[in-house]
């Protein structure tokens, strides 16, 4: 799974990308987040307020009971500013 | 057509590529946003727009798409910049033509409404304070809103 942080989200936890494979537990958004927050203070930061967390998978975006799997783009973002 | 590109763009010259032999064309409306000087009290030198490339792409275009469906448009544009701006600079231009004018000034605001609380795009300030990411406005997602109808 690639995972893509942008704005705030990228600063706060630091990096822009990742490829990795989450526990065989999580199995849709909100515990691909939850299980995200659990990896240190940076990600329990960056994710903390759930309000300003929007995700996109492959490329579109979803809620928290959408599911993820192996080989899927999720891209973490706080609310966009563009325009 | 939708366009996202670090470079600046010519009004002009798209504009008159919009409606180039399309004589059915009574009327074209065009927004066009720039760089503020200022951010509520602080002052702002600069910006730099981060972008999602590739998500930023399908998501004008399916906005754009949504337009075209409700509104009979002889044709729309929307490009957008990314990277960094200077006060004053050009960030986006949206147009759209059409046969009469109400299509064409509807459709503009609705593609404006809708980029901004749906196209990928984050702005990061530089103020005398240091860089500062923009918070999003509830207000654009109230004027996105009233373009609902289900």
């Amino acid at each position: 799974m690639k995972l893509l942080y942008f704005a705030w989200l990228r600063t706060k936890i630091g990096i822009a990308e990742e490829v990795l494979e989450p526990p065989g537990g999580v199995t849709d958004v909100a515990g691909l987040v939850e299980w995200l927050k659990s990896r240190g203070p940076r990600f329990a930061d960056a994710l903390g307020n759930d309000k300003l967390v929007r995700v996109a998978v492959n490329q579109t975006y979803v809620d928290g009971r959408h599911p993820v799997k192996p080989g899927d783009e999720v891209a973490l973002f706080p609310p966009v500013t563009g325009g | 057509m939708i366009r996202v590109q670090r470079e600046d763009f010519d009004i002009g010259r798209e504009l008159e590529a919009l409606t180039r032999g399309k004589t059915g064309v009574g009327g074209v409306a065009c927004f066009l946003g720039l760089v503020r000087d200022m951010a509520g009290d602080k002052a702002v030198g600069a910006m730099t727009l981060e972008h999602y490339p590739g998500m930023t792409e399908r998501e004008l275009a399916r906005i754009e798409e949504e337009a075209n469906r409700r509104w009979p448009l002889a044709a729309s544009l929307i490009v957008h910049r990314y990277g960094r701006l200077e006060r004053g600079e050009r960030i986006v231009l949206v147009a759209t033509a059409s046969a009469h004018r109400e299509a064409a000034f509807q459709a503009c605001e609705f593609l404006v409404d809708y980029l901004k609380t749906k196209a990928p795009f984050w702005k990061q300030e530089e103020t005398p304070d240091g860089p500062r990411w923009v918070d999003a406005e509830s207000r654009d997602d109230e004027a996105a809103t009233r373009w609902t109808t289900d």
